[in-house]
């Protein structure tokens, strides 16, 4: 457990070194929906109606876009492989990484959120449960990515292959997150939608770091 | 298994059975058709555009059934080391994308005449839609890389995990929206469609599943052939002689 805290911990501090460089995708996530509005028109009802969806799409981008970096620093600097050998078992070496990684990415979304959506104009009934559902979904989304981040490593264009390979895999995590705050929003029981996520929550914790790890053998080996 | 682990044996083998399986796929597909444009009635609601269903159909059990296929060669690839499954995976990949493709076109030519639009955003064809993607991504990571059996490995871990992941897609498409209609082949209490109209259906079925193992053989046997060849040059590179003709070295290969 030290071990783990400690690789949590050198992650954290690794990117509070870069200056909070994964903060910039704070900064993409609220640009990409600030987006819509431009693209369907100011009208206050279309930007409600859409909102739920808009701010989610926008989210699975974002934490897509900082899934890149997750290994790839340490696989081209060589610690990558220094880890592999460490006493700490690989799949919680990916465990750490992700945890970290959810730290620094996924977390500032969840704060970001609201604000989008009051920006879009969104019924405020669904403002708590877009917090619960993104706080069940995305750190889904960071370690079903971890299993890609690992697969594209020493690629040719990892990044947009990383795109093809993670995103039709996080479609389950939008349609039950949106699902969860139109849901609110309508009336509707949301408690299901969001007792689905996080289940998948549940299972990706148990078998993404377990493939993440194969992906990382053999990345390595 | 591990017999046929033996790529000489597996030329062998492939090279007796590979003009069988030519002729029957070519008859049977045949022999279906016939039966489905001429041989068995128009539906009494759909009219003539039923005929559609008789490559419909079988397309979409192929797009399943090669996905199926390719994790189970992953998986056995995987675990056992086996060096043909990785291959046989490789070799799937692009047949099954086309079955895909070819369910959904079909799907939407016969969705316009019959609910009024070429694409609907139903459960079941965006699940098959999401299976096209996954199978995109798993022919771009084989190819991603300069060492190709890195490129089959990471490829495998990607068909498993995509695997896992074709029925959380599935049913949670099938929550977000449905119209497709059920299955009405197999299910509990036998087949709900006309012997006239089963038989075309089933002969494409089986015709497109021989005609799958048709090329498979012809796809493995090429990959062999490409892998020799590989192989050779790689040993004409490391003793120093001069390179080939064609200037294809592959420096970039790893041992």
């Amino acid at each position: 457990m030290d071990r783990f805290l400690s690789l949590v911990g050198r992650d954290l501090h690794l990117a509070q070194r870069h200056g909070f460089d994964s903060l910039l995708v704070v900064v993409f996530f609220i640009i990409a929906v600030v987006l819509f509005p431009f693209g369907v028109g100011p009208e206050p009802n279309i930007l409600a109606r859409i909102a739920a969806g808009v701010i989610w799409v926008a989210a699975l981008l974002a934490s897509m876009l900082s899934l890149e970096r997750l290994f790839q620093t340490d696989y081209e600097d060589g610690s990558l492989e220094l880890l592999l050998l460490a006493p700490l078992p690989l799949e919680l070496v990916v465990l750490a990484k992700v945890a970290a990684h959810w730290l620094t990415t996924g977390l500032p979304l969840i704060v970001a959120a609201p604000l989008l959506a009051v920006l879009l104009n969104m019924n405020g009934a669904g403002f708590a449960v877009l917090v619960a559902a993104l706080a069940l979904g995305t750190p889904t989304l960071s370690l079903v990515g971890a299993v890609g981040a690992g697969l594209v490593l020493g690629s040719r264009r990892g990044g947009v292959l990383l795109s093809l390979l993670v995103l039709p895999l996080f479609i389950p995590v939008l349609v039950f997150g949106v699902g969860a705050v139109d849901g609110a929003i309508g009336g509707f029981a949301f408690r299901s939608p969001l007792l689905i996520l996080g289940g998948m929550l549940l299972a990706a914790l148990a078998l993404c770091p377990w493939a993440s790890g194969a992906a990382l053998r053999q990345a390595l080996g | 298994m591990h017999r046929f682990a033996n790529p000489t044996r597996f030329m062998r083998l492939s090279a007796a059975l590979l003009p069988w399986t030519a002729g029957a796929a070519l008859a049977l597909i045949a022999a279906g058709l016939y039966l489905g444009l001429f041989g068995s009635p128009a539906d009494y609601q759909q009219g003539e555009s039923v005929r559609i269903m008789y490559v419909h159909v079988p397309s979409a059990w192929m797009a399943m059934f090669c996905y199926t296929f390719m994790a189970g060669a992953s998986a056995v690839g995987l675990i056992w080391k086996h060096p043909l499954a990785d291959l046989a995976a490789k070799a799937t990949a692009p047949v099954g994308a086309c079955f895909t493709l070819l369910a959904l076109i079909t799907g939407s030519l016969w969705g316009k005449p019959m609910w009024g639009t070429w694409w609907e955003w139903d459960a079941r064809m965006t699940s098959v839609l999401v299976l096209f993607f996954l199978y995109l991504g798993y022919i771009a990571l084989i190819n991603a890389f300069d060492d190709p059996t890195r490129g089959l490995k990471a490829a495998a871990i990607l068909a498993l995990v995509g695997f896992a992941n074709v029925p959380i897609i599935k049913f949670s498409v099938d929550w977000w929206n449905t119209l497709h209609q059920p299955a009405s082949v197999f299910k509990a209490g036998g087949p709900s469609i006309d012997p006239s109209m089963l038989a075309p259906l089933l002969l494409m079925g089986v015709g497109f599943t021989v005609y799958f193992l048709w090329v498979l053989m012809l796809r493995l046997r090429t990959e062999i052939v490409a892998a020799k060849v590989r192989a050779l040059r790689l040993r004409q590179v490391r003793s120093g002689a001069p390179a080939t003709p064609s200037g294809a070295t592959p420096l970039g290969a790893k041992g």
